[in-house]
C-alpha cells in the first residue's frame, strides 16, 4: 500500500500535513473575539482591554509569515511544477473577483442612497410622505450637508466634493492620490518588465518606487482624514454623506496598505534575489491586486468624489 | 536558477495518513478534509435540530408554557444561522472535498492547505456563535435574516460577536470555493472537457461562483451593520439619510444566491443517483448544465421577492415577480430530464434512490409553493406566515438535506469499503419522509389561515396543525439519530464493498477500489467513455 499512496510531485505537489492552518484559524478567532470584547467595552463607556486581540494579530502575523516563507521556498526547491502554479494564479484571481464583490456591496449601498433614499427622505414621489411626515424640512441634496435629524447625526460644515471649475484642483488632495495611484500602476507594470527583462536594477528601483508611491498616497489619504475631522466636521458620525464616504474611502485606504505591504514583501525578494523571466507569481499576484486598488480608487474618484 | 532543481525524492514521502489526532488538526489531505466537513456539519445538524426541537416544544399547544418569547427569538434565530451555515453548507463542501478530486481524476484539492484552514475556521466561528447564548443579555435574537434595526439599534451586545463569526464563516466559504474552482478548472484529468464532467462537479464549479460573488458582499453588509452599532454611522438609519430598507436589499442581494448555493449541489447529487438506480444515462445532459448556469445568473436578479410587502415602487414589484417566475423554466426543465431518466429505466429501489425520488417529488412542492409567493399580490397574504416557513422547508429540508442523505448512502460504499444495511437504510428513509411531511405539511394550511412565523403562542385555531407538526418533527429528528446509528454501524461491520459499489454507477470514483486510496489518483486516469456522463 505505502508506495503506491503518493503524489509524484512532477504530476502535482500535494505538501505534506502542517500546523498553519489550524493554528491560524486559531489566532483569527482570538484576534476577533478581543476585538469585539473590546468594542463592546467602549460601547458600555468601559476601558477596553486590548490584550487578546494584539496576541491574536501576533498570532496571525507569525503563521502568515511563516506560511509564505515555506511557500516559497518550496517554490525555490522547484516543487511547483507549472500546474501548482496555475492553481495559484486561479486563485489569486478568484480572490480579486471577491473582493470586487467587496467593494460592490459599498458601492451599491452608496448608488441607492444617493439614487433612491434621500430624494424619499426629501418628499419625492410616491414614496415621499413619509419623508415629508417625520423630517418636512429636509432637502434632498448629494453631497448630504444637512441631515434629516441633525440632533441624533451632527451636520458637517463642508463635504469632500471635488471643486467645480477645474483651477480648484490645485488645492485638491484626492487629485493628487489619483495621479499617484495611476502613476504606481505604470511603475509597477515597469518592475514587471525588468523581471521579464531579466534587468534586475530595473524591477527594484521601479518596485521600490511603487511602494514609495503607495506610501505618499496613504499619508495624503491620512492627512485628508484630519482635515475632514478638524475642518470640515466630517466624521463618521455625520450622517450618510460622512458614512458612505469613510467606508469606502477607509476600506479603499485598507486595501492600499495591504497591497503595499504586499509589493514591499516582494521587494525585499527581489533584491534577495528570488524571481525570474518564467516564476514570478508572488510578484505577479501582488501586481494584480495593486491593479486592482488603483481600479477601485478611480471608481472612488468619480463617484464619490467627483460626480 | 532555482526552476532546474528537480523535486527531491529524498526528502520526505507521503505514505497515506499520519496516526494520532493530530492527523486530523494538521491534515491537507482531501478525504481527512470532507470527512471533518461531515462530521462537523452533522454535530451543527444535530444542535440546530435540538433548536428546532425546542421551537416545536413550545409551539405543541398554545399558550407560553415551555420558554421565554426572548428565548424562543435565539431558538429561532440559531436554528437558522446554524442550519443554513453550519449544517448544509459544510456538508456541501464536504461532499465536494471528497468527490471532486476523485470524479474528475485529480490526486487531492488544489490548494491543499488552504483546504484545511477553510475548515478549521468553522469549529471556532461556530463556537463564537453558539457561545453568545450564554452572554449577558442572550445570543442573536433578530431573525436569521438579522434585518436592521433588530439587529442594530435594538440588538443584544452579542451581537458585535455573531457580525465576526459570520465574518470568519465567509472567509471560510470563499477560500473553499476559490479551492474547489481551482481544482475543477486545472485538475481533470486529460480528456475530460468541461462538457464531460460530472454532473456534481458542474453543480459544485457554478456553486463555488455564487459563493465567491455573495459572500463578501454579505461581509459588505454584517461590516456596515458593525460600523452603525459601534462607530456611529448611518446605513440603516433613515434620521442620518439612510434606510433600514436598504439592509434588506444587500442581505437579500446576499441571500437570494445563497439559497441556491444550497440546492445547486443537490440537483448534481441527484443527477448522479436517478441515472444509477435507472441504469440510464441521464437525459439531457446538456440542457441540466445551461439550466443550472441559468438558475444561477436568475439567482442575482429576483432578491427583492422576499420583500415585496416592504413598500417597493411598483415597477420593482413587477419586474422580481416577473424574475423570478422565469426560474420555474430552468428548474423545470431539470425536474423534468429526472423523470426522463427514469422513464423506462431498469429501476431499483436502494436507500438512496428512495431519498432522490423523495427529493424530486417533495423538491418540486417546495417549488411551486415558491412560485405562489412569487405572485406579489399573493404575497401579501402569505407573507410572513407559515406558509413560507413551509415552503423553505420543503426545499431545503426533503430537498438539500435529502439530497446530502441519499450522497452519503450512495457513496458511503466508497468512502469506507463497507455496505450500510439495506433494511436499516430503508427504515430511516420512510421514518425521515412521514417525519418530514407530518411536520410541514400542516404549515401550509395554518399559514394561509395566517399564522405569523417566528412567534411562541398562538390563536387557538392553529392548535391541532402545529400540535401534528411538532408530532412530526419530534420523529423526524430522532430518525436523525437513526441514521448516525446506520452509518456507523455500516463503517465498524458493514460487508465490504466492491469497487464499482452500485451496479448502475459510473464515473471515474467507481474506477477506484473501495475504500478510495488516500491520494485519489496519483497519476492522471483515462477517461473512458462508459464512465462519462454527458
Amino acid at each position: 500500500m505505502a508506495n503506491s499512496t503518493e503524489v509524484d510531485k512532477d504530476i502535482y505537489y500535494v505538501p505534506e500535513q502542517g500546523w498553519y492552518p489550524v493554528f491560524l484559524a486559531f489566532g483569527l478567532m482570538l484576534l476577533v473575539t478581543g476585538m469585539a470584547d473590546s468594542l463592546n467595552t467602549i460601547r458600555g463607556q468601559g476601558v477596553a482591554d486590548w490584550t487578546q486581540s494584539l496576541l491574536g494579530f501576533v498570532i496571525v502575523s507569525f503563521v502568515l509569515y511563516a506560511w509564505f516563507t515555506k511557500v516559497i521556498s518550496e517554490n525555490e526547491a522547484g516543487l511547483n511544477n507549472a500546474s501548482v502554479h496555475k492553481s495559484y494564479v486561479w486563485g489569486m484571481g478568484w480572490f480579486i473577483f471577491s473582493e470586487v464583490m467587496f467593494f460592490a456591496a459599498f458601492f451599491g449601498a452608496l448608488f441607492y442612497v444617493r439614487v433612491l433614499v434621500v430624494p424619499w427622505l426629501g418628499g419625492e414621489g410616491e414614496k415621499g410622505i413619509i419623508g415629508d411626515y417625520l423630517w418636512p424640512t429636509f432637502q434632498a441634496t448629494w453631497p448630504v450637508v444637512q441631515n434629516p435629524d441633525p440632533a441624533l447625526f451632527t451636520d458637517p460644515i463642508k463635504s469632500m466634493a471635488a471643486p467645480t471649475e477645474l483651477g480648484g484642483l490645485a488645492g485638491y488632495l484626492p487629485f493628487y492620490n489619483t495621479v499617484i495611484l495611476l502613476t504606481s500602476s505604470v511603475t509597477v507594470h515597469m518592475a514587471h518588465d525588468g523581471i521579464k527583462e531579466q534587468n534586475r536594477k530595473k524591477l527594484i528601483s521601479w518596485l521600490a518606487v511603487t511602494v514609495l508611491l503607495g506610501i505618499v498616497f496613504l499619508i495624503l489619504q491620512v492627512e485628508e482624514y484630519i482635515e475632514a475631522y478638524e475642518l470640515y466636521g466630517l466624521t463618521l458620525d455625520s450622517g450618510i454623506y460622512g458614512s458612505t464616504f469613510f467606508i469606502l474611502t477607509g476600506f479603499h485606504g485598507f486595501h492600499v496598505t495591504l497591497g503595499t505591504f504586499m509589493l514591499l514583501m516582494q521587494l525585499v525578494r527581489a533584491v534577495k534575489g528570488h524571481f525570474s523571466k518564467n516564476d514570478c507569481f508572488g510578484f505577479e499576484a501582488s501586481s494584480w491586486y495593486w491593479h486592482f486598488v488603483d481600479v477601485v480608487w478611480v471608481g472612488l474618484f468619480i463617484f464619490v468624489y467627483v460626480v | 536558477m532555482s526552476e532546474v532543481i528537480h523535486a527531491g525524492h529524498h526528502d520526505h514521502h507521503d505514505h497515506g495518513p499520519a496516526k494520532g489526532l493530530l492527523r486530523w488538526l494538521y491534515t491537507t489531505n482531501h478525504k481527512d478534509i470532507g470527512t471533518l466537513y461531515l462530521w462537523f456539519s452533522f454535530a451543527m445538524f444535530l444542535i440546530g435540530g435540538l433548536m428546532a426541537l425546542v421551537i416545536r416544544t413550545e409551539l405543541f399547544q398554545p399558550g407560553l408554557q415551555f420558554v421565554q418569547p426572548e428565548f424562543f427569538n435565539q431558538m429561532t434565530t440559531n436554528h437558522g444561522l446554524i442550519m443554513v451555515f453550519g449544517a448544509i453548507m459544510p456538508a456541501f463542501v464536504g461532499l465536494a472535498n471528497w468527490l471532486i478530486p476523485m470524479q474528475v481524476g485529480a490526486p487531492d484539492m488544489a490548494l491543499p492547505r488552504m483546504n484545511n484552514l477553510s475548515f478549521w475556521i468553522l469549529p471556532f466561528a461556530f463556537g463564537i456563535m453558539i457561545s453568545t447564548l450564554f452572554m449577558e443579555g442572550g445570543g442573536p435574537n433578530f431573525g436569521w435574516t438579522f434585518y436592521a434595526p433588530l439587529s442594530t439599534t435594538y440588538a443584544p451586545d452579542s451581537v458585535t460577536f455573531f457580525i465576526f463569526a459570520v465574518h470568519l464563516m465567509g472567509a471560510s466559504s470563499i477560500m473553499g470555493s476559490i479551492n474547489i474552482i481551482a481544482t475543477i478548472l486545472n485538475m481533470r484529468a486529460p480528456g475530460m472537457t468541461l462538457m464531460k464532467m460530472p454532473m456534481f462537479v458542474w453543480t459544485w464549479l457554478i456553486t463555488a461562483y455564487l459563493l465567491i460573488a455573495v459572500m463578501p458582499v454579505l461581509a459588505g453588509a454584517v461590516t456596515m451593520m458593525l460600523f452603525d452599532i459601534h462607530f456611529g454611522t448611518s446605513f440603516f438609519n433613515a434620521a442620518g439619510g439612510g434606510d433600514p430598507v436598504m439592509f434588506q436589499h444587500i442581505f437579500w442581494f446576499f441571500g437570494h444566491p445563497e439559497v441556491y448555493i444550497m440546492i445547486l449541489p443537490a440537483f448534481g447529487i441527484i443527477s448522479h443517483i436517478i441515472p444509477a438506480f435507472a441504469r440510464k444515462q441521464l437525459f439531457g445532459y446538456t440542457s441540466m448544465v445551461y439550466a443550472v448556469a441559468s438558475i444561477a445568473f436568475l439567482s442575482f436578479i429576483v432578491w427583492a421577492h422576499h420583500m415585496f410587502t416592504v413598500g417597493m415602487p411598483l415597477a420593482g414589484q413587477l419586474f422580481f415577480m416577473y424574475s423570478t417566475m422565469l426560474i420555474a423554466i430552468p428548474t423545470g426543465v431539470k425536474v423534468f430530464n429526472w423523470i426522463a431518466t427514469m422513464w423506462r429505466g431498469s429501476m431499483t429501489f436502494e436507500t438512496p434512490m428512495l431519498f432522490a425520488i423523495a427529493f424530486v417529488v417533495l423538491f418540486t412542492m417546495g417549488g411551486f409553493s415558491g412560485l405562489m409567493l412569487a405572485i406579489t399580490p399573493a404575497d401579501y397574504q402569505y407573507h410572513d406566515t407559515y406558509f413560507v416557513v413551509a415552503h423553505f422547508h420543503y426545499v431545503l429540508v426533503p430537498g438539500a438535506l435529502f439530497s446530502i442523505i441519499a450522497a452519503v448512502y450512495f457513496w458511503l460504499p466508497k468512502w469506507t469499503g463497507k455496505m450500510y444495511d439495506e433494511a436499516l437504510g430503508k427504515l430511516h428513509f420512510w421514518l425521515s419522509f412521514i417525519g418530514v411531511n407530518v411536520t410541514f405539511f400542516p404549515q401550509h394550511f395554518s399559514g394561509l389561515a395566517g399564522m405569523p412565523r417566528r412567534i411562541p403562542d398562538y390563536a387557538l385555531q392553529f392548535a391541532d396543525f402545529n400540535m401534528l407538526s411538532s408530532i412530526g418533527a419530534f420523529i423526524f429528528g430522532f430518525s436523525q439519530l437513526f441514521f448516525l446509528f446506520v452509518v456507523i454501524k455500516a463503517i465498524r461491520s458493514g460487508k465490504p464493498a466492491t469497487a464499482r459499489g452500485w451496479e448502475g454507477a459510473r464515473g471515474l470514483e467507481w474506477t477506484l477500489p473501495s475504500p478510495a486510496p488516500y491520494h485519489s489518483f496519483t497519476h492522471p486516469p483515462e477517461v473512458k467513455a462508459e464512465e462519462v456522463h454527458g
